[in-house]
This record gives C-alpha cells, sequence and structure tokens, in this order.
C-alpha cells in the first residue's frame, strides 16, 4: 500500500471545505474521509508521483504568472485592435531549448505558456529538449526564450527536480 | 425581492471589474473574428479566458460577500478549474491545425509534380508484384 500524497490530501480536502463554503468539523472529517479515499483509488490509476520540493517558490511564480497574463493581455489587445503603430505584427513559430525533464514541471510549464495570451504550446520534441510555440507578436525570439527560461522553468525546476 | 442594495463599496469596484471583463472579452472574440490567420486567431479567445473570465469571478465574489455579509470565495475554484482545463484544449486544436497543415502541404507538393508522383506511385505499386 502506498503512502498518500499529503500535499494534494490538504489541496483537496481544502476545495471539499471552500466548496461547501464551510469550516465545521464534520465537514472537515468527511472531506478529509472522501479525499483519502479517492487518492488511494486514484493512486492505482496513476502510479507516478511528483516529488515538490520548496513549494514557496510556486508563490512567486504565480504572482510572475499573473502579472505576465494581465500584460500579454494588454499586448495582445493591442495586436487585435490594431494599436501597434506603423510595424507588421509578425507571428510565428519559435523553439525554447528546455533543461526540464520532469513531465509535472513539463505539465505546469505547458498550462503557463498556454494560459498566456500571446503564446500557445504548440509541441515537445520526443527527447524533451526542445519545445515548440505560436507566438502571436513576435519581435525577439531571444526575449521570450530568456523570459520562459528564467521566469517560468527556473522556478519550476527548483520545486519538481 | 424586487431589487437588491448593494453597498457602494462593492458595488461599485464590482461594476468596473465587469466592464473591464466585458471589453476583454469582446476584444478577444474580435480578434477570433478578424485576425488573419488560424494560427494567430488561436490567441484570441485566451484572453476572455484568462483576464475576462477573473475580472467577471472577482466581481461575482465582491457581491455575494457584500449580500451575505461574510466572505464568498468559490469563484476561485472556477478560476483554477478554468486555467487548468483550458490549455488542454487550446493544445489539441492547436495540434491538430498543426497536422492538417502539414497534410495539406504534402498534397500540395505532390499537385505541383503531378508527374513525377504519379511515376514514383507506378513505381511503388509495380514493386511488391515483381518482387
Amino acid at each position: 500500500m502506498r503512502l498518500i500524497p499529503p500535499v494534494l490530501l490538504v489541496v483537496l480536502v481544502v476545495m471539499w471545505l471552500v466548496l461547501n463554503s464551510t469550516i465545521s468539523l464534520g465537514h472537515v472529517v468527511l472531506g478529509c474521509v472522501l479525499s483519502a479515499f479517492l487518492l488511494i483509488a486514484a493512486s492505482r490509476l496513476r502510479p507516478l508521483q511528483p516529488r515538490m520540493r520548496r513549494g514557496y517558490v510556486l508563490i512567486g511564480l504565480i504572482l510572475n504568472v499573473f502579472v505576465d497574463i494581465v500584460r500579454s493581455n494588454i499586448g495582445v489587445a493591442r495586436v487585435i485592435l490594431g494599436l501597434v503603430g506603423e510595424r507588421e505584427v509578425r507571428s510565428g513559430f519559435m523553439n525554447v531549448p528546455l533543461d526540464m525533464r520532469d513531465p509535472h514541471g513539463l505539465a505546469a510549464l505547458s498550462m503557463i505558456i498556454t494560459a498566456t495570451p500571446g503564446t500557445v504550446w504548440v509541441d515537445l520534441s520526443a527527447d524533451r529538449k526542445t519545445l515548440t510555440i505560436h507566438v502571436l507578436d513576435l519581435v525577439d525570439e531571444d526575449e521570450w526564450i530568456r523570459r520562459i527560461k528564467g521566469r517560468y522553468e527556473r522556478p519550476l525546476m527548483e520545486v519538481f527536480e | 425581492m424586487s431589487t437588491v442594495e448593494f453597498p457602494l463599496w462593492a458595488a461599485l469596484p464590482a461594476a468596473i471589474l465587469l466592464i473591464i471583463g466585458g471589453l476583454v472579452t469582446v476584444t478577444g472574440s474580435i480578434g477570433l473574428l478578424r485576425l488573419p490567420t488560424f494560427f494567430m486567431r488561436m490567441h484570441g479567445p485566451s484572453m476572455g479566458n484568462t483576464l475576462g473570465a477573473g475580472c467577471v469571478l472577482i466581481a461575482s465574489m465582491l457581491l455575494s460577500s457584500a449580500l451575505q455579509h461574510r466572505p464568498i470565495i468559490h469563484e476561485i475554484l472556477i478560476t483554477v478549474f478554468i486555467v487548468i482545463a483550458s490549455p488542454v484544449t487550446a493544445m489539441l486544436v492547436m495540434r491538430a491545425a498543426v497536422y492538417r497543415t502539414r497534410v495539406n502541404e504534402e498534397r500540395q507538393r505532390k499537385q505541383a509534380t503531378p508527374l513525377t508522383a504519379a511515376a514514383e506511385g507506378k513505381q511503388d505499386g509495380e514493386r511488391p508484384a515483381a518482387g
């Protein structure tokens, strides 16, 4: 019998309490029992478990992502409404070399990149070394590579690897 | 209960957030309609998914908290689920589009050189019969 992942248990119990918007003892107990049962059942389906360290890094990452989402919303809105001045908007595919190999970190990175307007995750090469993304307003490839590697990949590697 | 009176501290920011969220979502939808290529159109709807939905959900949190006189934070869960779920469909659509582009390009290449393609096809067809 494998151990129940504690972080996931806490997340599920908190989700249960938020959904019921209560912190009564009965719901805490019910949430714990339900979450533990679900996690035991789910661990058979997906035996691969992430090893998370230094979770506090995630807080900074989430704040960074929030700021980037607001900023890129403004950027995409300017492109759509034609407020970019005289220059021609060039969109296209670009490759980003990756150092991260952990599947959970890569899943988180794919969500961040796709949820941010202006960039969509397209493909990951079979050896997990090169990521292809599509960028709406591709001005400087090196700047995008620096942003993805510095702002997203490094904190994710600190947590998951 | 015909009309509900909201306190000003909740109604004013909620109204501003709703207007911003609506404008952002409309802009994204205009992008979905107007941008020239498929790959560019992919980027429009994610505006409504992120900032548009976020603004509406924060407004909803403010108003329901003001109504019930206690903090209501269900909406955070909706945000989390949107952020987790919507990239999956975006990636699926993107990969399907990339595949379609590749298939179309191959088809065009074959049409551009019909004689050689036909000859290759003939050779390929004859080989198993000969062997």
